[in-house]
C-alpha cells in the first residue's frame, strides 16, 4: 500500500519555516527571552518570605481566608523543601506564556463571536491544538527557537490558548439576544455593544477561559523541561531520569501547591464578577 | 386624539423575508405564492409580506398577531434591527430604508426607542444607569446622565429605587425600568415589544393603565406589538392584525370588532367582551327625528310622533344644541289645554351618555329608565339616540340588522 507522506509534508513546512523565517523567530526570542527573565529576576530578588506573605495577601483579599491558610502552609513547605528558586522560575514562565495566550487568545474568542465564519475557521484549528498531543508541539519549537525557556514558552501558548478562545466566543454569545437587541435599539456603536454590554455581561465565562489557560499552561510548563525550560519541571524529569523518589515526590507537590494556589485565585475572580452582576 | 393627522412613521410595501434564496422567495410572492409554498420551494422564511401602514403622530397603534405572524420582524423592521428585504419606511416623509450606518445609529438614538419583552436591561447596572443608557451612548455627560435618568424614574413612580440592581426588582419594576430607559432619550417614537407580555396579569393591567396615563402626558407616537386582544383594544387608536406576514385588517378598536374583515379576524375578536370596547356611537342612530326648534308647535310634534310610533322625541335648538324630550302624553296634554309651541314643556331630565361610553355602561341607564339614550357630545349637540333594545341586543350578542329593526318598529 502507498504511504502517504504527511510526515514528509510537515518536515518540509518546519525547513521552510526555519530557512526563511530565522530572523523572525530570533525576534520573538529576544522579545521572549527578555519578558521571561524580567519576570524572573523581579520574582527571585524579592526575598522568599516577603514574597510568600505578599502572595498570601493576594490570596486573602481575591479568594478569602482559607485559601489564605492554604497558602500560607503550602508556599512555606515549598520553601523548606528549597524548591522556592525552582518553583519562581515555573511561575515565571507560566506568567509570560499565560499571558501571552490570554492576549492572543481573548481578542480571537471576540473576533469568532462577532463573524461566523471567523468561528467555523477558528473552530477546527483550536480541536487540533487540544488534542494533538502536547509533547508534539516540543520538537517544532526546538526548531525554532533551540532548547531552553522560550520554545518551551512558546509551545505552552500554543497549548494554552484554545479554552481563552472558545470561551471568550462562547461567553459573548451567550448574552442575551435581548440585551444586544437593546444596545443596537438604543444606537450603541458596535465598540460600544462590545465594551459596554457584552464584554461586562460575558466577563464570568471569559474569566472561566482564563482559568482553563493558566491550568494548562502550568501543565505545559513542567513538560516544557523536557526541552530544557528547567524549573519544577526540571526537578521532576531529574527524579524519573535517575529514579530519586524523594526528588520526584518533592518537586511534584510544589508543582500541586502551585497550581491550587493559582486555580483558586482565577476562580475566585470568576466568582466576584459574576456576584457583581 | 386631536392632532392625529400628521403621519409620523409610515412603511410601504415592507416585505422581509428570511433565507438564502430570497430572490426566489421574493419572486414566488410576488406570484401570489402562500408562505408555506414559499418555505417549501426556496427554504425560506417569509416574515412580513407587503405590508403598508400610515402610523400618525401621537396615536397608540397596535400590531396583533400570533407567534410567527411577523409582528416584531415588522417593528425591528421599522427602526431597522432587522434589514427589509424590499419596500419602503418613511419617517417624517424622509425614506430612511436606505441610510447609512451613521445616520441610522442617529435616529435610533434620538427618533425611536424601544422596549422589549424581557426587559433586555443589563444586568450589572443600576436602575439609574440603565435608564441613563440611551444618553450614554450618545456621550452625553455622566452628571446630566443621572440628572435626566432620577427625573424619568420619577415619571415611572420608582423613585427610591434608582441605585438598586435591575435584578433585585419584580418583573413589573423591571419593565417600569425597560420603559423609563426608552423614555429617557426623549424620542418621538416608542415602539414596544410585547412589552407586557411577561408580565403576570394583575401587574399587566396595572402597566396598561399607567402606560395610557403616561401617553396623556408624553404624547408620544406608539407602536405596541401584541398577541392579546384585550390589549390591543385597551391600547390602541388603531389596530392592526397580522396573519402570517400579511396585515389583515386595519382598524380602530371598533371597526376591527364590529366589521371583521375576514374569518381569521372574527374568530379571534368572537371571545371579546365587547361591551366594553364598542361604543354608544356604534350602535346610535345617527339622524334620530326630532324637533330642531322649542318654538316649533306642538302639532309638528304630536305627527312625528304618530308617524313613527314613538312616545317621545328629542328637541334641539337650531345650532343642534340638546334641550331634551317631550313626551306624547304631555305634549298632547298642552295642546288640549291651548299651548302652541313646546317651550316650557321640555324634559331635561332624560338618560344621556357621550358617543364614547362603552355600551357596558349604558347597561344602568337602560334599567333605570324607559325612554331611550341620548348621546350627546362633549359640546353638548346631539349625535344620536340608543334605543333599549339595541343596547340589550348588542350585549346578548345579536345581530347588528335585527336591532335596527327593532329600533324602527319602536
Amino acid at each position: 500500500m502507498y504511504k502517504l507522506p504527511v510526515g514528509k509534508f510537515f518536515e518540509s513546512i518546519i525547513d521552510w519555516l526555519t530557512q526563511n523565517l530565522g530572523p523572525f523567530f530570533d525576534i520573538i526570542n529576544s522579545i521572549l527571552t527578555g519578558i521571561i527573565s524580567t519576570f524572573e529576576t523581579v520574582l527571585l530578588f524579592i526575598p522568599p518570605l516577603i514574597l510568600i506573605a505578599l502572595m498570601v495577601v493576594l490570596a486573602w483579599r481575591i479568594a478569602g481566608k482559607g485559601v489564605a491558610i492554604f497558602s500560607i502552609i503550602g508556599l512555606l513547605l515549598i520553601h523548606s523543601m528549597g524548591f522556592w528558586e525552582e518553583t519562581m522560575i515555573t511561575l515565571a514562565l507560566v506568567v509570560t506564556s499565560g499571558l501571552l495566550a490570554l492576549i492572543i487568545g481573548i481578542p480571537v474568542g471576540i473576533w469568532a463571536s462577532r463573524k461566523d465564519a471567523v468561528e467555523n475557521v477558528v473552530r477546527p484549528i483550536l480541536d487540533f491544538m487540544q488534542t494533538m498531543p502536547a509533547f508534539v508541539y516540543l520538537i517544532p519549537a526546538v526548531l525554532f527557537f533551540q532548547l531552553g525557556k522560550v520554545p518551551g514558552a512558546v509551545a505552552t501558548v500554543i497549548f494554552a490558548m484554545p479554552p481563552a478562545v472558545r470561551l471568550t466566543n462562547l461567553g459573548i454569545r451567550q448574552v442575551q439576544k435581548e440585551v444586544v437587541e437593546a444596545a443596537r435599539a438604543f444606537g450603541s456603536t458596535s465598540q460600544q455593544l462590545l465594551f459596554k454590554v457584552q464584554l461586562p455581561l460575558a466577563t464570568p465565562t471569559i474569566l472561566a477561559g482564563v482559568n482553563q489557560t493558566i491550568m494548562l499552561a502550568l501543565s505545559m510548563v513542567v513538560i516544557a523541561a523536557m526541552i530544557g525550560a528547567g524549573g519544577l519541571g526540571g526537578e521532576i524529569l531529574k527524579g524519573i531520569t535517575q529514579l530519586k523518589i524523594g526528588l520526584g515526590f518533592e518537586s511534584g507537590i510544589s508543582v500541586v501547591i502551585l497550581a491550587i494556589f493559582l486555580d483558586r485565585i482565577t476562580q475566585a475572580m470568576g466568582e466576584k464578577s459574576q456576584n457583581k452582576k | 386624539m386631536a392632532a392625529k393627522q400628521e403621519i409620523k412613521l409610515e412603511i410601504q410595501d415592507l416585505t422581509k423575508i428570511f433565507g438564502r434564496r430570497r430572490k426566489e422567495a421574493q419572486k414566488l410572492l410576488e406570484n401570489h405564492h402562500s408562505k408555506d409554498e414559499i418555505l417549501e420551494k426556496t427554504g425560506c422564511t417569509v416574515g412580513v409580506n407587503k405590508a403598508s401602514l400610515k402610523i400618525m403622530k401621537g396615536e397608540v397603534f397596535v400590531v396583533m398577531g400570533l407567534s410567527g405572524s411577523g409582528k416584531s420582524t415588522l417593528l425591528r423592521c421599522l427602526n431597522r434591527l432587522i434589514e427589509p428585504t424590499s419596500g419602503k419606511i418613511i419617517l417624517d416623509g424622509i425614506d430612511i430604508t436606505n441610510v447609512e450606518l451613521e445616520k441610522l445609529r442617529q435616529i435610533r438614538r434620538t427618533e425611536m426607542s424601544m422596549v422589549f419583552q424581557h426587559f433586555g436591561l443589563l444586568p450589572h447596572r443600576t436602575v439609574a444607569s440603565n435608564v441613563s443608557f440611551g444618553l450614554e451612548i450618545q456621550g452625553v455627560k455622566e452628571n446630566e446622565c443621572r440628572k435626566k435618568a432620577l427625573d424619568v424614574i420619577g415619571t415611572v413612580g420608582l423613585d427610591g429605587y434608582e441605585d438598586m440592581m435591575t435584578g433585585e426588582l419584580s418583573g413589573g419594576m423591571q419593565q417600569r425600568v425597560g420603559l423609563a430607559r426608552a423614555l429617557a432619550t426623549d424620542p418621538e417614537i416608542l415602539l414596544m415589544d410585547e412589552a407586557f407580555s411577561a408580565l403576570d396579569p394583575l401587574i399587566r393591567r396595572n402597566m396598561q393603565d399607567e402606560l395610557i396615563d403616561l401617553q396623556e402626558k408624553v404624547h408620544k407616537t406608539i407602536v405596541f406589538i401584541t398577541h392579546d386582544l384585550d390589549e390591543a383594544l385597551k391600547l390602541g387608536d388603531r389596530i392592526a392584525i397580522m396573519k402570517d406576514g400579511l396585515i389583515v385588517q386595519i382598524g380602530t378598536p371598533e371597526d376591527i370588532l364590529t366589521n371583521p374583515a375576514n374569518d381569521y379576524v372574527k374568530a379571534f375578536v368572537e371571545d371579546v367582551d365587547s361591551s366594553k370596547v364598542i361604543t354608544a356611537s356604534a350602535i346610535m342612530f345617527k339622524h334620530p327625528e326630532r324637533i330642531m326648534d322649542p318654538k316649533d308647535g306642538v302639532g309638528l310634534a304630536i305627527r312625528v310622533m304618530k308617524k313613527n310610533g314613538i312616545n317621545c322625541l328629542p328637541v334641539t335648538d337650531s345650532n343642534n344644541n340638546f334641550e331634551g324630550y317631550v313626551h306624547i302624553d304631555t305634549v298632547v296634554k298642552h295642546k288640549k289645554e291651548g299651548g302652541h309651541t313646546l317651550e316650557g314643556i321640555i324634559d331635561p331630565e332624560v338618560p344621556k351618555c357621550l358617543p364614547d361610553t362603552p355600551i357596558a355602561d349604558l347597561l344602568p341607564l337602560v334599567i333605570s329608565s324607559d325612554l331611550p339614550i341620548a348621546v350627546v357630545n362633549s359640546k353638548g349637540k346631539l349625535e344620536g339616540i340608543v334605543s333599549k333594545p339595541s343596547v340589550i341586543s348588542e350585549i346578548t350578542g345579536e345581530d347588528v340588522e335585527l336591532q335596527e329593526k327593532t329600533v324602527e318598529e319602536e
